[in-house]
């Protein structure tokens, strides 16, 4: 019979004393911020805030006319699903060669991890001097290859380098749930569907996967808001949203039209937006996965 | 043991602490915010220091809070929080922003005027003041690093090209001649450009006498419309496209980037900001000079004056007025002939009074380095109401505008005619979203 073990304060005050530093920070660095933000995307201001308008919806109304913004959404979701399947494909067989690697197991798992230490911006710049027309090591070989390569021009060059620089941090991150996930599924029924004859690649497809597909789900949650959001660091490193917008994701923009266009409404106007869709991913990602992940 | 030993220890280093806090003395203190990075910096740093070691009352504190829009960007977020520096560097582009910002600012005149201390604007370079000057001919901030576009061009380069290394190329004409001799000579990048918007339009339009918007290029209002689609700015952006396609200019970035392919010798040819003058100089193993930028020779009115670039101190609003007259000695110190011929002949920024310039001229400087005067002699000139300058709201989101559509010019997705007419209905959308918050 298991009885339940319930911590119990007997003192009115102490546990509201103990969580308060949390929820004050929480307080003061979340939620004043937002409505900060919810309450600037109403008016149209000067950069010193000398003359405030109040204008309804109008920042949001002009944020969904510019041509410019679609134009950002549309990156954004190119960006981030690029992001998601060229990371979560490499990191699972990754995952999946590490799994079957009895010597020097912990060396690899020990580099693959190395990289989600590194420094968003720091990333990006690595990768910049690897990629860059002049002095890159990357281009070097790809000019010798034949291939034309300017990411300062060529849109599709800039967005490859990036994507690049993105993948490669979260990689390790992916690396160690997919790990996990493949440790967790049972020898047994591997073994099984091998003595009835299913080759690697049927066991993988049949067994693993479908088995991985919390572990999967829960990453690609994952890995989109971090697309959203962490790569701010490296667009703003490696090519500062150009050229000419073409990696202007949306988090970027909100920082190029806030703080170097001093356009305060309308970049609140789209971070109020970046913030309806993170909550819209969080509530799927609590709704749907939360329940079928097993710990 | 070992408790007590640690009483001791956090007891004396409580003393320690509270002898630290020295008792504050009289001395007014004045922030300084600024955008200065390397060699800059440091002598940035060294005229705060002579300041203050000059006299008692007053320290300045020069802080540098990043680049130019980080500085801006720090010093909104501080003004709002009732924090606010007492001078703060602004580029020139960041003016109409900074003029607009009625009851953040205390115009330049005044706070010298209240101080008492002598401010007269003849006494500056006129296409400098004029950049900073109302229409009333009131100077609203203090121009302090003012640079101008030139030319920048590899003398044993040109030799080996077989071009004489002593004329620099004074018109387009001559810099295609040259370009095509250097492409033969096995130049990879016979020419590039470095803020291609600043150069390649806005002073290029100063430079032929041209309107860039309306309302005198927006001194006059607050709502001008954006006239740099014009048929000359067109055929010289269309001419450019054609050098690229030829070979003849390697587009290598917005910014100062394109310097680096200069000084490195990849690049013979060099339109780019007077102030890269120091890091060009440090770094090149080549001989090379200064030249005006180049103009079209058919176009009457060329060539006038460029524009300058760089940045001016504004002093913020909501200080008290012993701090005023802190700043005021301060910006009187700045000016002093000396103080800025050193400025001058370190940094490659113009000497921004006529007795600075004619103090340089005396001291022999020009003849020790033929090519420094260039950037001068392009602004001494009374400049016209097309070329004294630009004041655009939205003016840094403006340049990005301008960039981009170049950017689709170099990558041959726009016409030269296609792309700035687009930047011209992008940016006077806005001017129209500045004009908003800038109504009285």
């Amino acid at each position: 019979m298991a009885s339940e073990k319930r911590a119990r304060f007997h003192s009115p005050w102490l546990p509201y004393a103990l969580i308060f530093p949390q929820i004050a920070i929480t307080l003061v660095f979340f939620f004043w911020p937002a409505a900060q933000a919810l309450f600037q995307s109403l008016l149209v201001e000067d950069a010193f805030g000398g003359h405030t308008e109040f204008v309804w919806f109008e920042n949001f109304q002009s944020l969904f006319h510019d041509p410019g913004y679609l134009a950002s959404f549309r990156i954004t979701a190119i960006f981030s699903a690029l992001v998601a399947v060229i990371g979560l494909t490499v990191s699972l067989v990754l995952a999946a060669f590490a799994d079957r690697v009895l010597r020097g197991a912990n060396v690899y798992k020990t580099l693959l991890i190395w990289p989600y230490a590194v420094a968003p911006a720091i990333a990006a710049v690595l990768w910049l001097f690897l990629f860059n027309p002049t002095l890159g090591v990357l281009a070097h070989w790809m000019q010798g290859w034949g291939i034309r390569w300017d990411p300062l021009l060529d849109a599709n060059d800039a967005l490859v380098l990036v994507v690049t620089a993105a993948v490669w941090k979260q990689i390790s991150y992916n690396f160690l749930f997919f790990l996990a996930g493949l440790q967790s599924i049972p020898k047994s029924l591997l073994e099984a569907a091998a003595i009835d004859g299913a080759g690697p690649v049927k066991r993988f497809v049949t067994i693993v996967f479908p088995l991985l597909s919390p572990t999967t789900f829960f990453l690609i949650v994952v890995n989109i808001v971090y697309a959203f959001f962490d790569t701010f660091g490296i667009i703003d490193a490696s090519t500062s949203g150009g050229p000419a917008q073409s990696t202007e994701i949306l988090v970027y923009k909100v920082y190029a039209d806030g703080f170097k266009g001093l356009d305060l409404g309308g970049s609140a106007a789209q971070s109020v937006v970046l913030m309806a869709i993170v909550i819209t991913l969080t509530v799927i990602q609590f709704r749907y996965v939360e329940r079928k992940v097993q710990y | 043991m070992a408790y007590r030993f640690k009483r001791f220890a956090s007891i004396a280093a409580a003393l320690a602490l509270a002898g630290v806090t020295t008792v504050a003395h009289a001395v007014v203190e004045i922030q300084w915010w600024h955008a200065m990075t390397g060699a800059n910096n440091d002598r940035v740093n060294a005229f705060a220091k002579r300041f203050n070691e000059s006299q008692s009352d007053y320290k300045v504190n020069a802080v540098y809070k990043g680049s130019y829009p980080e500085a801006m960007a720090a010093a909104i977020a501080a003004f709002r929080a009732g924090n606010a520096p007492h001078i703060l560097q602004v580029f020139e582009v960041g003016t109409a922003t900074m003029m607009n910002a009625k009851g953040a600012i205390k115009p330049v005149y005044e706070v010298m005027a209240q101080a008492g201390e002598p401010f007269d604007p003849k006494s500056y370079i006129p296409a400098v003041a004029s950049y900073y000057t109302n229409t009333k001919g009131q100077m609203l901030s203090f121009p302090f690093n003012s640079s101008t576009t030139v030319l920048f061009y590899n003398q044993d380069a040109f030799e080996k090209a077989g071009i004489d290394p002593k004329q620099g190329p004074v018109t387009w004409q001559a810099v295609i001649a040259d370009m095509a001799k250097l492409k033969a000579a096995g130049s990879t990048c016979p020419f590039t450009t470095g803020w291609q918007s600043w150069v390649q339009l806005e002073s290029f339009s100063a430079w032929h006498n041209l309107p860039f918007a309306t309302e005198q290029n927006g001194f006059a209002g607050i709502d001008p419309k954006l006239l740099f689609n014009g048929p000359v700015q067109v055929r010289h952006i269309g001419n450019m496209q054609d050098w690229l396609k030829k070979g003849y200019f390697v587009y290598a970035g917005r910014k100062n980037e394109p310097e680096a392919k200069f000084f490195s010798g990849e690049c013979a040819i060099l339109t780019s900001s007077s102030a890269a003058y120091g890091t060009i100089k440090q770094n090149a193993k080549f001989k090379f000079t200064v030249s005006t930028l180049p103009y079209y020779a058919d176009v009457p009115g060329a060539p006038q004056n460029t524009i300058i670039g760089g940045a001016s101190l504004w002093v913020m609003a909501g200080k008290k007025p012993e701090e005023y007259k802190g700043v005021a000695k301060f910006l009187t110190f700045l000016s002093q002939p000396k103080i800025q011929e050193e400025w001058h002949e370190a940094t490659g920024y113009l000497p921004i009074t006529m007795a600075a310039y004619e103090l340089t001229k005396k001291s022999g400087f020009y003849e020790k380095n033929p090519g420094t005067d260039v950037s001068v002699q392009q602004m001494i000139v009374k400049p016209t109401t097309s070329s004294r300058g630009i004041r655009l709201g939205n003016f840094v989101q403006i340049r990005d505008v301008i960039d981009e559509e170049l950017e689709s010019v170099w990558a041959g997705k726009k016409t030269a005619k296609q792309a700035l007419d687009d930047a011209v209905k992008r940016g006077n959308e806005l001017i129209q979203r500045f004009a908003r918050t800038a109504k009285e």
